[in-house]
């Protein structure tokens, strides 16, 4: 292959991690070249293999579109990391292991014995990096977590949502997938500091800082009341008086659009009816009779037109808007469709499906579907092979359930 | 001690609002030397503040973020250096001024370019074009230039000149309606951009994946992130549910599909505690947390299945412990039987947090123009290079001399003609409201 075909090729990753944000930190790494091994528990696998959504609908190991999305370009290698022979292969493994990654609970790898100063005896360049919960130390380290628990300690929940009711939390598994980014970034760092120097280091990330340190609201509003001495409120959007209202109800659905005194003359201009024209709806405005003259008219305009009809013209008018869309919306977009971003990959269990491609685009060097996510296993041949087992020494091992 | 991972590598800063700043801020933490490129000339909105000049009443009107400048919300002779939104993603970075729009700006900035690794911006795609800076003009300036762009729809498409910030590109990619209330409409919900979060962290992976692969092959690179499809890989399974099953999936509050789950208030104002109940185990630690009430032994909540099925019967059963005990105390009892559930921290909490405060997680910053104060720190520790914190936030020009005159060799003659011409200055100019 071309030397310089994606950005990571050469590199070798011992993957370690379940679940969500461990292993889209090493999906982010194969999808743009790296080499990584998923080394997965027997017979079980990643527990992610066991959660929805599935294609079809019925829970199969081998068709969970969370796991599939997630393992991309990784290959799979079962071992019981539990028995000396299966901490034996990983350490074989390790010797041409550039990064590792775990996101086991804080003092497992220990318990192993595969803590990090025990693997750099054997492997001074490793760059290792340990996502946990609320990281390898502190009064929390054995907590449990839930997402939404981490999500209420860390980040700017209690700012979230309506005065009204309760702090409200975000997209399901979104959080988790921000910390597998943060855990890619900070270990890409520490992998080009160590080829610099030689050595490597040991990356403990805590999901609950990950959050806390947020530049959604979070960390700007714990700066904020350091500054102040306020805490930030949940506040809705829908308070805004001014018009134009910042949601909307449109022919198909929801658009909001963010006008303020700057963008006044565009918005007019663009929306070109005569009753629009009426200085006394130019913001501020303070009396929410206004208002509610304003929406009398403005309500019904937007109910005759589509979402993408409104963002189409106040966009081309120079004012900032979008609708709200679903994923049946994005699916068939034009803009995504333009780039190419789905990709559709064909997998030996669940078929040839859809799914989203690269998060960025290089120019000099490729974002490809090598292959796709791993059978439970499906490489143990292959890799232990390239170890120098044998063939009578695999059957040996999987007899004594190590692999 | 081991330098610092990225030591050796400078990286220019013309981020704006959050997603590029907080990228650029995460490899300064790194080591990185991170020049912000400013202009006196043109005040860059909800970068260095709404307003370059607001009235204290003004401050006082806007929401932290936003209006909490020090001491009870003056915003001070400059306040763009007092900014809690910029000075959060502000650290350990070095700043300049140059006026971009004139030819002689464009000449100080190639001078910097040849001596950096990379370039990481977040403005609308055309507007650095219509300056004249282009990856083409970059690479014959410096061959092994890495660019970064970032924006919310990507460099190319029919909408790659569309105006959106993060509150945008979120409904754009679907996100108002997957977290909106279940039984409300989304505008009921506050404003949330964590669709800048994942392209910001997008941005400083691409720039390192270029960093790792000039090391091996010596060329550069051209990174596109566009926030949307970073955004749509952080909710896969969401987006995979439609491609595979047809399904459109409603937002579900702060329940969960697999278990019974909640944010449920405590004792005192506005405190509330979350919690996960997934297992037959956590039940029983919840009950046994709560004195084993008659109402765990309902029928209608005897499996995980029924107690999903139930959760409306459930949640206030739930609420009528919870509301006995303050919100660290119900987290701290039910985690001693196993239970996964956490305070709902707000800003004050969470500096007293003993956990943080444990882990050093806060970083002691002092700048001359705010004072003394706590900022989050980067969200991981390294074995062998502690983060070390070398600069305050940056104000507006605070390096101009050290740049211009040490790493640019302009003489002490033509500094004082840039400045003349209004490159070089740590105001905004006066005309600025």
């Amino acid at each position: 292959m071309d030397f310089d075909f994606q950005a990571l090729q050469g590199v070798r990753v011992l993957d370690l991690t379940r679940h969500v944000a461990g292993p889209f930190c090493t999906k982010l790494l194969a999808d743009y070249g790296a080499d990584v091994i998923k080394i997965e528990q027997p017979r079980q696998g990643d527990p992610a293999r066991w959660i929805g959504p599935f294609a079809g609908g019925m829970p199969d190991p081998e068709r969970s579109g969370l796991f599939l999305h997630l393992n991309t370009n990784k290959r799979s290698v079962t071992l019981n990391l539990k028995s000396e022979t299966g901490r034996a292969i990983l350490l074989k493994l390790l010797r041409s292991t550039d990064i590792l990654v775990e996101n086991f609970r804080a003092g497992v790898m220990s318990s192993f014995g595969l803590d990090y100063a025990s693997l750099r005896e054997i492997n001074p360049r490793l760059v290792m990096t340990s996502i946990s919960n609320f990281g390898q130390t502190g009064p929390y380290r054995d907590w449990s977590a839930s997402e939404l628990v981490l999500y209420a300690m860390g980040h700017e929940m209690w700012g979230t949502g309506a005065p009204d009711a309760e702090p409200a939390g975000v997209a399901n598994k979104l959080n988790l997938h921000l910390a597998g980014q943060s855990a890619c970034a900070a270990t890409l760092c520490v992998f080009y500091g160590a080829q610099v120097s030689g050595t490597g280091q040991h990356v403990d990330l805590s999901i609950m800082e990950v959050l806390a340190a947020a530049p959604d609201r979070r960390g700007v509003a714990l700066v904020a009341y350091q500054y102040c001495g306020d805490r930030l409120r949940r506040q809705s959007a829908a308070r805004v008086i001014d018009p134009p209202p910042f949601m909307n109800q449109c022919a198909d659905g929801l658009f909001e659009i963010l006008v303020g005194i700057d963008r006044w003359e565009a918005f007019v201009r663009t929306v070109g009816e005569d009753w629009i024209n009426d200085p006394a709806f130019r913001p501020p405005v303070r009396d929410p009779a206004i208002s509610e003259r304003f929406n009398a008219r403005w309500r019904p305009w937007c109910r005759a037109r589509t979402k993408r009809e409104l963002t189409e013209r106040f966009q081309n008018g120079g004012v900032p808007c979008a609708p709200l869309n679903t994923v049946a919306d994005l699916a068939g977009d034009e803009q995504l469709m333009q780039r190419n971003f789905f990709v559709r990959i064909d997998h030996p269990a669940a078929g040839p499906l859809t799914y989203p491609g690269a998060p960025f685009k290089m120019k000099e060097t490729a974002y490809v579907v090598r292959r796709p996510a791993p059978l439970l296993g499906q490489h143990n041949a292959e890799i232990l092979g390239e170890l120098g087992y044998q063939t009578a020494e695999l059957a040996a091992l999987s007899a004594a359930a190590v692999i | 001690m081991a330098s610092l991972p990225l030591e050796g590598i400078r990286i220019i800063d013309l981020g704006v609002v959050a997603a590029v700043p907080y990228s650029t801020m995460m490899l300064a933490d790194m080591g990185a030397e991170v020049i912000r490129v400013e202009t006196t000339q043109v005040f860059p909105h909800l970068t260095r503040g709404v307003l370059a000049r607001p009235t204290r009443e003004l401050a006082r009107q806007w929401i932290t973020t936003s209006g909490g400048y020090p001491n009870d919300r003056e915003p001070g002779e400059r306040p763009w250096n007092r900014y809690p939104f910029f000075n959060y993603m502000a650290r350990n970075k070095l700043g300049m001024t140059v006026d971009l729009r004139k030819p002689s700006g464009l000449e100080v900035f190639s001078r910097l370019v040849r001596i950096s690794d990379a370039i990481m911006e977040n403005n609308t795609p055309s507007s650095l074009e219509r300056m004249g800076i282009t990856y083409e003009w970059l690479c014959g300036v410096r061959p092994d230039i890495i660019f970064v762009r970032l924006s919310s729809f990507g460099q190319t498409g029919p909408y790659r000149d569309y105006r959106a910030f993060g509150l945008q590109t979120e409904s754009f990619c679907g996100h108002d309606l997957l977290r909106k209330y279940r039984d409300r409409d989304p505008s009921h919900n506050s404003w949330a951009v964590p669709s800048d979060h994942a392209g910001g962290l997008s941005a400083a992976i691409g720039c390192m994946m270029a960093l790792i692969r000039r090391r091996r092959t010596g060329r550069g690179e051209l990174i596109d992130v566009s926030m949307v499809e970073s955004f749509l890989n952080n909710v896969g399974h969401i987006v995979m549910d439609y491609t595979m099953n047809g399904r459109v999936q409603e937002s579900l509050g702060n329940r969960d599909r697999d278990a019974v789950q909640g944010v449920y208030r405590c004792k005192g104002d506005d405190r509330w505690v979350a919690i996960t109940i997934a297992t037959d185990e956590h039940w029983r630690g919840l009950r046994e947390t709560a004195g084993n009430p008659a109402w765990c032994d309902d029928r209608r909540f005897g499996t995980v299945c029924d107690r999903i099925r139930n959760q409306d019967a459930l949640d206030p059963l739930i609420e009528s412990w919870t509301l006995q005990h303050e919100h660290r105390e119900a987290a701290s009892m039910l985690q001693s039987r196993g239970v996964p559930a956490g305070p709902v921290l707000d800003d004050a909490d969470a500096y007293a947090d003993p956990h943080l405060r444990e882990r050093a997680f806060f970083v002691r910053l002092k700048q001359a123009e705010c004072g003394e104060h706590l900022y989050p720190g980067p969200p991981w520790k390294l074995s062998s290079t502690p983060a070390a914190m070398r600069h305050p936030p940056v104000r507006l020009g605070e390096h101009n001399e050290f740049i211009y005159k040490q790493l640019l060799g302009y003489s002490d003659r033509e500094y004082e003609e840039l400045e003349r011409q209004g490159h070089i200055g740590t105001d905004y100019a006066p005309q600025i409201p």
